[in-house]
């Protein structure tokens, strides 16, 4: 129960981090290494807002939520129109690319925010204890047992991360420029023959997509601490989630991470947190070998 | 009027286009014709801007779009149906004429007429556009160019594959538009449709423009279509 819990808070954020990644992979056929690096830039961003705006956490908080997302969203557009626009989004020289931009990114906050953990206070945190069923004298009886506790706070994350998934499907099924997008993915060439300004859709899409995982960060912050390494496990994961989701496909991206997220936090709980990563990967394989196009991807044309 | 002069382009570094030459006219159906690989659908996408010019120019009405971005060449009221229909197949029939409007910013009165030309489609406008028939598909393609009120409409074996009486509805719809004062042109195959419709034949051999034609002389002359058709 506990440890499902912590699985939902891990699989929550992890949604929004490989939606990201999934969402610049189907629109835009790019391979975003970098991506671990604008969740990072998102934690750290929320940690220099909620110090500066340090008056109470919750005000530190709302700012990092609105800012942190925003500033990543728009360094990664200035990144796609600087270098990924320059190199025609060539599949490999993409891959090299943000190899490059990954350690830009990591190796300026290391000089800027330095080598240190850094906590942000999260907003609100009162310890709820859960209730629990037992066998009593009149039939089953509800009780709370000892230890048995989750925060608010994690509560709110898994909240928070269904609400922005719902807009996030609202935004791309519901409005123009998610029609845009979807247009865009669909066929690159006959969106410019029908007006839509693909290098545009295309510096926005990596911008959303950063947004998300820097989201994801924010969210995660005050359990987790920020530091200038911390991408690289979310990337992983990622990666993990969008191939066995389905390239590019946003249903499978959700249930992968659902999938992968509940186990991981499981997993850590009772065993160790190597061993699932080591069975994440393990699936992956599988999902390679037996169904190379994802759970709900498509074969490719 | 669009006139497309002395036109060289291709596919990076593989050229395609060696001086390629035609002019449509509003009112009249202008049919380009040649053989498979001669550059037809090439000169297609050249002419909508998807592909760079190494020379020559494209222009509507005088001024000058082959050096405008490509994503604004249809918003001069361009329309393009291309060979192998290219629908958004992810999206739904709705979907796919909603973003033909957005072109042009056209609205409610306009996708109203366009449904009234396919009846089939308003059926549909739920349905994923991969999930139609080829038939319906070409309804869609076609649907989706006139959303933008076209002043051209360049039309790319627009009856490939299709059944006898799909190949006459599209026919009327071409026809139709035509005697609104559509500027039409149409790469087509096969010789007693053009006959049948065109008002002046191009042909292109080897990404070169080689002969422009009255339909009445290309009657006359038949081995012109021997000569660059091989029929
Ligand atoms: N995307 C492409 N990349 C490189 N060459 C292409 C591409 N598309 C077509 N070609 C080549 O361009 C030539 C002309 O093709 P196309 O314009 O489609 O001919 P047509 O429509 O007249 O049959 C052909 O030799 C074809 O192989
Ligand atoms: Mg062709």
């Amino acid at each position: 129960m506990l440890a499902s819990l912590e699985g939902a808070v891990t699989a929550a954020t992890l949604a929004l981090t490989a939606m990201g990644l999934s969402l610049v992979f189907g629109v835009m056929r790019v391979v975003n290494v970098a991506h671990g690096e604008f969740y990072m830039l998102g934690a750290v961003i929320a940690w220099f807002v909620s110090t500066t705006l340090g008056t109470h956490p919750a005000i530190g908080f709302v700012g990092a939520l609105i800012v942190a997302p925003v500033l990543v969203g728009l360094l990664a557009a200035a990144a796609d129109r600087l270098i990924l626009a320059r190199i025609n989004y060539d599949p490999e020289r993409t891959i090299v690319a943000t190899i490059g931009l990954l350690y830009i990114l990591q190796q300026s906050t290391l000089m800027t925010f330095g080598p240190d953990a850094r906590p942000v206070e999260p907003p609100f945190n009162s310890r709820i204890a859960l209730p629990w069923w037992r066998q009593g004298e009149n039939g089953l009886e509800m009780f709370y047992p000892w230890g048995l506790a989750t925060t608010s706070y994690k509560l709110f994350i898994i909240v928070a991360a269904v609400a922005i998934l719902i807009g996030l499907w609202v935004l791309l099924t519901r409005t123009r420029i998610g029609l845009v997008m979807r247009a865009t993915q669909a066929d690159r060439e006959m969106a410019t023959a029908f007006g839509i300004p693909v290098e545009r859709v295309y510096a926005m899409v990596f911008g959303l997509g950063a947004g998300l995982a820097a989201l994801g960060a924010v969210l995660i912050v005050p359990v987790q601490q920020a530091h200038y390494l911390m991408g690289a496990d979310p990337l992983l994961l990622s990666f993990i989630v969008v191939i066995i989701g389905g390239l590019g496909s946003l249903p499978g991206t959700i249930i992968a991470a659902l999938l992968i997220g509940m186990s991981d936090g499981i997993i850590s709980v009772f065993f160790s947190p190597t061993l699932a990563k080591i069975l994440a990967t393990l699936v992956v394989a599988m999902v390679l070998v037996f169904r190379p196009q994802g759970l709900l991807g498509k074969a490719s044309a | 009027m669009l006139e497309v002069s002395n036109i060289h382009s291709g596919y990076g570094r593989v050229q395609i286009l060696f001086g390629a030459s035609l002019t449509a006219r509003p009112g009249e159906i202008t049919c380009v014709m040649g053989r498979n690989g001669a550059g037809k659908t090439t000169a297609m996408k050249a002419i909508m801007g998807l592909l760079p010019l190494s020379q020559g120019t494209v222009s509507l009405d005088g001024e000058i779009i082959s050096t405008l971005p490509a994503h604004e060449v249809p918003h001069r009221r361009i329309g393009y149906v291309p060979q192998g229909r290219r629908l958004f197949s992810d999206l739904s029939v709705a979907e796919n004429i909603e973003v033909g409007l957005m072109t042009c910013k056209e609205g409610r009165a306009t996708r109203d007429e366009v449904l009234d030309i396919f009846p089939r489609l308003r059926e549909r406008l739920h349905q994923r556009a991969e999930t139609l028939s080829g038939g319906e598909q070409q309804m869609l393609a076609t649907a989706r160019a006139l959303c933008l009120r076209p002043r051209v409409l360049l039309l790319d074996e627009p009856t490939e594959g299709l059944q006898p009486s799909m190949i006459e509805a599209i026919r009327q719809v071409i026809v139709t538009l035509r005697d609104q004062g559509v500027a039409i042109l149409l790469v087509e195959q096969r010789v007693d449709a053009v006959l049948a419709i065109a008002d002046r034949v191009t042909f292109l051999e080897n990404g070169r423009s080689a002969d422009t034609v009255t339909v009445d002389a290309l009657r006359a002359t038949p081995d012109l279509m021997h000569r660059y058709l091989g029929v």
